[in-house]
């Protein structure tokens, strides 16, 4: 009979190992690891494979009325558009939104899996998992994945006990608490617009229209992000999808073509 | 009946895992031990043996913390409740780290009955052999809290409980006594219904208070004497009162 060392030891099971009276899930899902010879040459392949992906622009803002989420909806493949309408906003459950940047498997994948664990922490401890609860999950099952090719650059943004709620997590396993996040390829140009126009006392529609903005900016500059601007808020009451807009008809909106003097005219040519 | 209590995982004919019932019998052995939850303290006592001369009292503690706002008290297997503790402490820990938030009570409860049913599950080994009481106060509510857990796996909430030797009498004496109280009033009827079984005076007591803003305080021997000392004043003033009723003029 094996001595039980296990009160010794702490609860988080490490890769592959299996306790005798541990209780099943709380292990990691795991995979059996490739025979290769090179496994470290293998893994840098792998996240080179995966790194130009990043390919789109969500943001993520924390205001007085709640936090604003929006992203485009652009999916590139090189210099192919393979789809102008990618749902890159996530709903994990009623109050908890996910933005999708990388690997579109990979992101939804993990955010359903998210929203399963919220759902049996709710069930277990009758309330609802904390924003930073649930972020740290999935940093958490990201970390382990670390270096196996996973190309996830999410935000996690919801409204729990303590009020409003935002982080930025990553594949590298990172996990960040901040009010204001852009993600992608377009997120330099989001950014700037975002920076700009942002201020913590805006009203929900101040919000959304500087949300959109800034997405539509992104887009504009960056071949890999367009199709359409989704605007989310979520409040006291969980998240409401605010609108859809096509970022082609938005170009008519911020950028209108000015009147302009004509500097030659084109006159009729007589025929010859 | 003697062919189903060998191993655990045997059910008898008529329906008793026979080694949880031994298990609670080791329980109904141990030290009593008593818990009381009053609307912002909560009190733990346990029955201390007259300590050995040579012996440092100070590593006998038997009330021990789990984390800054839960407290656990317990009536048993002594070893047992050791590794209980440990593992215990560190899932608390491992909570703060998951989800960034202390335990809540009803939370580490669960865990520590979980991990009684499972040994009662198992193959090889046998039950953890000691019931216990845990206190605490919720990180984000502040609601007071008192579990009580047993070698079964079960756990409930109380307002007031015991176990341990004479658990019946002092459930019997809480029953009658018990209303809502706070502070020194908490403490004063957890000491009450630990006299009930135990012989009265500092040394044969441990007390443990649990408020808020302070976490767990564990009682000096002096001011358990006092407290009691206040108890029998209270008793004869009640007897006196009964013996002569005032005269009315």
């Amino acid at each position: 009979m094996k001595l039980d060392t296990s009160g010794l030891e702490s609860t988080a099971p490490f890769f592959g190992s299996s306790h005798e009276l541990n209780d099943g899930f709380s292990a990691v899902p795991s995979f059996e690891i490739p025979d290769t010879i090179d496994f470290d040459g293998f893994q840098k392949e792998a996240v080179q494979m995966v790194k130009p992906a990043k390919g789109t622009t969500t943001l993520a803002f924390i205001f007085k009325e709640g936090v604003m989420v929006a992203a485009d909806s652009r999916a590139s493949m090189g210099g192919y558009i393979s789809s102008q309408s990618v749902k890159k906003i996530i709903e994990i459950n009623p109050y908890m939104l996910g933005t999708m940047a990388g690997g579109a498997a990979d992101c939804q994948f993990w955010h359903r899996n998210l929203g399963i664990k919220c759902r049996l922490h709710e069930l277990a401890n009758k309330s609802r998992i904390s924003v930073t609860g649930a972020s740290k999950l999935l940093a958490n099952i990201l970390f382990s994945y670390r270096g196996m090719g996973l190309s996830v650059g999410t935000m996690i943004a919801g409204w729990d006990e303590t009020g409003p709620g935002l982080y930025y997590v990553d594949s590298e396993g990172g996990r960040l608490k901040g009010t204001r996040f852009s993600v992608g390829s377009g997120s330099p140009y989001a950014y700037g617009v975002l920076d700009n126009g942002y201020r913590y006392d805006m009203s929900i529609e101040e919000a959304a229209e500087l949300a959109r903005r800034a997405i539509y900016h992104a887009t504009f500059r960056d071949a890999a992000s367009g199709g359409v601007a989704s605007v989310y808020y979520v409040g006291p009451n969980g998240w409401k999808k605010l609108s859809g807009d096509d970022v082609g008809e938005l170009h008519y909106e911020y950028y209108p073509v000015l009147p302009s003097t004509v500097e030659q005219e084109m006159v009729e040519v007589a025929a010859a | 009946m003697a062919r189903y209590d060998r191993a655990i995982t045997v059910f008898s004919p008529d329906g008793h895992l026979f080694q949880v019932e031994y298990a609670l019998e080791a329980v109904r052995k141990g030290n009593a031990a008593v818990g009381v939850r009053g609307t912002d303290t909560i009190v733990l006592g346990v029955e201390k043996k007259s300590t050995a001369k040579l012996q440092d009292s100070r590593s006998v503690r038997k009330i021990v913390n789990l984390d800054d706002h839960i407290a656990l008290a317990c009536a048993g297997l002594k070893a047992d409740a050791r590794v209980l503790v440990n593992r215990a402490r560190i899932e608390c820990q491992s909570h703060r780290l998951t989800v960034e938030d202390p335990v809540t009570v009803e939370y580490i409860t669960r865990y520590i009955a979980g991990l009684q049913q499972k040994y009662t599950q198992s193959g090889g080994v046998r039950p953890f052999g000691l019931s216990t009481l845990i206190i605490g106060f919720d990180p984000y509510s502040g609601a007071p809290s008192l579990y009580q857990t047993d070698p079964s796996g079960t756990f409930s909430a109380w307002k007031a409980n015991a176990t341990g030797r004479n658990s019946n009498s002092i459930r019997e004496f809480l029953e009658k006594n018990y209303k809502e109280t706070s502070g020194q009033e908490t403490v004063k009827l957890a000491i009450r219904a630990l006299l009930e079984v135990v012989e009265s005076g500092g040394k044969n007591i441990e007390v443990a208070v649990m408020t808020r803003e302070h976490g767990l305080r564990q009682l000096e021997e002096a001011e358990i004497d006092a407290i009691v000392a206040e108890i029998d004043a209270e008793k004869a003033a009640a007897e006196a009162a009964k013996k002569a009723p005032p005269k009315e003029t």
